[in-house]
């Protein structure tokens, strides 16, 4: 099992990547945890953290993707080289990593975990899916990758006979699991507190409400 | 003594936080289970954020005969908080509860409330325990000391201000942003309200209160210490900071010091001494 801390870390670089921002934060004595786990990273400014699945983790680092669309995330997006912030993680479930064919799909900003999970699977393939050019500039971050642009979907695309791990937008991981049932799917939610203590980030799991902070955010449908 | 505010956290799942608190305060049990609203359930806000919770938990028996036992292994004094739709409700679920402080929620802004006046819930509660029981009061009374003085009158030991304030927010198409329309309002700007709160709550009763609303850190918790709260309670915080009891502690000590204080305790009820008049 992960070691879950909260520390104050160092922001060592901010890089645009397309419109999305990759915040290089150093790691310190904090574990990268699995694939598609998360952290909840302080926005400055702001009355509650964000969660962020972990992106990429070089030696020393931890790397975080976002699209900077709402005041927590362009509160991150805004941090500078040397800026601290408090990092509190790895936290929920990530991918199952024992696959024997598996191919990553990514949509918009939930190319996100991929890079890193990409790692841990010695590059398996990746169909990536965005709705600009510009955004798939995201798409350098991921090996092996397949990138199709609105109005093409991933699910056009999708290969026979591979084990899928997706993270994107709801309507793109409905219509993957329509596809594909046993697939792993990486949700979001609006999270308060990423540890399962303000049951705000409840999904509909097995006819339950449940919390995905705990239970996911990697759920396999099967 | 520092406490959670009831729904801000899980000792189930995260043990090491409530560990840190001198009590856990429970969800608020229901006699039935209750599943919760339907998402979206939290927005933050500028200032704070709101919650549509809808007092998610596995009803009074399951709470006895499962949750329960879980959270006195603990190890931390534990306080059930109680709610429900009828006074009988509230009564029943106290009367299942021994060897715990009851907090009565009587003012969550999220599910129908009931019928009954707080002071006509704290009488019933009352003739079916002897358990410690905290009346949890909402901060749109319009007059809170008047409250106050009834649930004292009905047999409270205590008073907990405040609950969260009723609140909406939009989304950028201007829908609101939570799934049931309002939620409660919580957080750094809930402070003010707390204060004034406590302040008119202890104008009205010499008995024990917790204060709670918008503590961040332990120079706010000293503040409603000034105003009359006995105990602090941590809410909203420990979503940001689960480390948040540790430090909010440390704090208060070092605040109480720059404040001209030996202890925090010996701050207790100072602002009460330089307001001449105040209204509720």
């Amino acid at each position: 099992m992960s070691r879950v801390a909260r520390e104050r870390r160092r922001v060592l670089a901010v890089e645009a990547v397309g419109p999305y921002v990759l915040v290089r934060v150093d790691r310190g004595g904090i574990d990268p945890g699995a694939p598609g786990q998360f952290f909840m990273l302080e926005a400055p400014g702001r009355v509650l953290p964000r969660p962020m699945s972990l992106c990429l983790a070089p030696p020393g680092e931890l790397a975080f993707l976002l699209d900077p669309i709402g005041p927590g995330t362009r509160a991150l997006a805004a941090l500078e080289r040397g800026d601290e912030l408090a990092v509190f993680g790895p936290l929920g479930n990530g991918f199952r990593l024992d696959v024997p064919r598996p191919v990553l799909v990514g949509g918009g900003i939930g190319v996100a975990p991929l890079p890193y999970l990409s790692e841990a699977l010695e590059q398996p393939p990746a169909i990536l899916g965005f709705r600009s050019a510009d955004h798939a500039e995201a798409a350098a971050l991921v090996p092996n990758a397949e990138v199709v642009i609105d109005p093409v979907f991933v699910t056009e695309v999708l290969p026979e006979d591979r084990d899928v791990l997706a993270c994107g937008p709801e309507p793109m991981l409905e219509a993957v699991r329509a596809l594909r049932p046993g697939a792993q799917l990486a949700w979001e939610a609006p999270m308060a507190c990423g540890y399962g203590a303000c049951y705000g980030c409840v999904v509909e799991i097995d006819n339950e409400l449940k919390r995905l902070c705990v239970e996911g955010p990697v759920l396999s449908c099967s | 003594m520092l406490l959670n505010a009831s729904g801000c956290l899980d000792a189930i799942t995260a043990p090491h936080v409530a560990q840190a608190l001198d009590a856990f305060v429970t969800k608020t049990v229901t006699p039935e289970p209750r599943e919760g609203n339907a998402p979206t359930r939290i927005a933050e806000t500028e200032f704070g954020m709101l919650n549509a919770i809808g007092l998610a938990n596995p009803g009074r028996d399951a709470f006895v005969a499962e949750t329960l036992p879980h959270l006195r292994a603990l190890g931390v004094p534990v306080w059930v908080s109680v709610g429900g739709f009828a006074a009988s409700d509230y009564a029943d679920t106290c009367a299942q509860l021994a060897d715990v402080t009851i907090e009565l929620n009587l003012s969550c802004p999220n599910v129908d409330e009931a019928p009954e006046s707080a002071a006509e819930i704290v009488a019933a509660c009352r003739r079916t325990t002897e358990n410690r029981l905290y009346a949890k009061l909402s901060p749109h009374s319009w007059d809170l000391a008047e409250t106050v003085r009834a649930v004292e009158a009905a047999g409270a030991d205590g008073v907990s201000l405040v609950n969260t304030l009723r609140g909406a927010s939009l989304d950028p198409s201007l829908r609101p942003t939570l799934a049931r329309g309002t939620g409660g309002y919580s957080g750094p700007a809930l402070k003010p309200v707390a204060l004034a709160a406590v302040l008119a709550a202890r104008r009205a009763t010499t008995l024990p209160i917790v204060g709670m609303g918008g503590v961040r850190s332990g120079r706010d918790a000293l503040e409603l210490i000034a105003c009359g709260a006995n105990d602090v309670a941590l809410g909203t915080i420990l979503f940001a900071d689960p480390d948040a009891p540790a430090r909010v502690r440390r704090e208060l000590v070092e605040e109480a010091a720059r404040a001209g204080f030996a202890t925090p305790e010996d701050a207790f009820c100072t602002a009460l001494g330089s307001v001449a008049k105040m209204v509720n």
